[in-house]
């Protein structure tokens, strides 16, 4: 399947599945440990990618994906345009919820090759949220694991009575508030 | 002791960094170890500079002296100068034998018939390195110390290494004494710039490690050894991927150290392409434009550009023949790609 779906695997027992699209791995496995670094109650995979789509041969080897996380680092346009390329391998009904853009890298002021206004306009179009962070600081590494643990936790399903979707449709009323 | 070559010296010592001028001092040779010693050389640097220039006013220096110490600074700082890189060419296969003496005696003669006021300076290193100090002047006046042009010659290769001062119309002077002096027939400049005399040398005499064009199948799905903090929740999907852009790298610059470069630069002459709705530059002539790429370390970072994400691999070959094909000023002309420079006799 080239196309990613949300659905067409059965859930892990007890477990959730991460991936992370961008084009910096250093920065990506930075994430990942920071992530499993959290304390948590359940099974977790983190699945690191350059690009979508990802390679067939291992297709069966993967669980099902809970959350997309795009990277996008501010300071590469490659890295948007890298973005943008994936995005079309997702399915639609990936966006209800399960699909967030993370900006690394604004930490740098000075060296921003992209405008923000264009990564909002691309959160508005594929109804995701965006989240901006510096990943070279530990503490706001921190905690950006901790929120993308807590969006990976709802996505899975393991909050009982808060789906992926209501979710999403909380972080946008308070984004327009 | 003329007043000026006083000068001269204090400010030399000056620039040496507080640490290292007992040790230029001793590599000069011309103050004797006794009179070292009377000099503290954990004052401030301005002392110890009137010290030493008391005891050159002993020994009687003159601007000769001075010369060498002013090479010794610039071999071993080498690197705070710019380095162009010029290639002699002679006609025919003769093989001259190639006699130090004969070579200063031309250059100086042939310098000195043109311009009577040069202070001219040569010091032998053990790389068979020969570095020449050229300090001009003009019918009236005395050299300037201060501006001198540092070649730097092998003898056996026909490559010169020139960092001019800023007095570029000495030039043509310069590059005539060399022919003359080394017995070939033509000097043209390369299109290869750099602070790091070393890396030029490294490129031009070929002693970086390239890499040769052997049979390279894909190397065998073996197991791999993997490093033992892996963590087995954390996959890497595009591990093949990776691997291959390692492995385009690895053809393309080779597993050694890269040499320094601070830049590459393109002079675009082509025309401008664009949609036919923008109606940009009706007129049919070449858009010029020039793309510089500017880096403390040039081809390290081009090298991880791919691995980085930033950039797709293989990278443009206009990026990747900088090193095989010695230069890093290109001129990119419509259609036919690049275009050598020519020859320059004089």
């Amino acid at each position: 399947m080239a196309v990613l779906r949300p659905f067409d695997k059965l859930p892990g027992l007890n477990s959730a599945a991460l991936l992370l699209v961008g084009s910096d791995e250093e920065l990506q496995q930075k994430l990942a440990e920071a992530i499993l670094q959290e304390k948590r109650d359940f099974k977790i995979s983190i699945h690191i990618a350059t690009s979508l789509p990802l390679p067939s041969e291992r297709d069966h080897l993967r669980p099902r994906i809970d959350l997309i996380v795009f990277m996008i680092d501010i300071k590469s346009k490659c890295s948007l345009k890298n973005v943008e390329a994936s995005l079309a391998h997702v399915d639609a009904t990936f966006f209800l919820g399960k699909v967030c853009f993370l900006v690394t890298g604004v930490g740098r002021v000075n060296c921003c090759s992209i405008e923000t206004n264009a990564v909002c306009k691309l959160g508005e179009a594929y109804c995701s949220p965006v989240l901006f962070c510096e990943l070279e600081l530990e503490g706001v590494r921190v905690a950006t694991a901790q929120r993308l643990l807590r969006m990976l936790q709802i996505c899975a399903g393991l909050v009982p009575g808060f789906s992926a979707l209501s979710f999403s449709l909380l972080m946008r009323n308070s984004a327009d508030d | 002791m003329d007043e000026t070559v006083a000068e001269y010296i204090r400010r030399t010592v000056l620039k040496i960094p507080r640490d290292e001028i007992k040790m230029m001092l001793q590599k000069w040779d011309f103050l004797s170890e006794a009179q070292l010693q009377t000099v503290n050389f954990h004052q401030i640097k301005d002392n110890i500079s009137q010290e030493v220039v008391q005891l050159c006013e002993e020994n009687s220096a003159d601007i000769k002296q001075a010369a060498v110490l002013d090479i010794i600074y610039n071999h071993i700082y080498q690197n705070k100068r710019m380095w162009s890189v010029y290639q002699m060419r002679k006609t025919g296969e003769e093989l001259e034998y190639f006699d130090l003496t004969d070579f200063k005696k031309k250059f100086k003669r042939r310098l000195r018939s043109a311009l009577k006021n040069v202070t001219i300076t040569f010091r032998e290193y053990e790389d068979n390195a020969i570095w020449i100090r050229v300090a001009w002047g003009t019918p009236y006046r005395q050299p300037n110390q201060y501006k001198p042009s540092y070649v730097v010659y092998h003898s056996q290769t026909p490559y010169v290494f020139i960092s001019a001062s800023v007095l570029k119309s000495n030039l043509p002077l310069l590059c005539q004494a060399l022919i003359i002096a080394s017995n070939y027939h033509e000097i043209r400049e390369m299109e290869l710039r750099s602070h790091s005399l070393n890396s030029l040398k490294d490129i031009v005499f070929k002693r970086y490690s390239q890499n040769f064009q052997t049979y390279c199948p894909k190397p065998l799905q073996g197991r791999t050894v993997e490093p033992e903090s892996v963590d087995l929740r954390i996959i890497h999907e595009n591990k093949s991927e990776k691997e291959r852009i390692q492995r385009l790298n690895q053809e393309v610059f080779g597993n050694g150290p890269q040499p320094i470069l601070q830049f590459a630069q393109y002079k675009l002459e082509t025309m401008f392409k664009s949609s036919p709705e923008m109606d940009v530059l009706d007129k049919k002539e070449p858009f010029r434009c020039l793309v510089k790429f500017s880096s403390p370390h040039l081809l390290e970072s081009l090298k991880s550009l791919a691995p980085a994400g930033m950039a797709d691999a293989p990278l443009s070959p206009l990026l990747t023949c900088i090193t095989q094909k010695a230069r890093n000023y290109f001129r990119i002309r419509e259609k036919k790609g690049l275009f050598p420079d020519s020859f320059v006799s004089p």
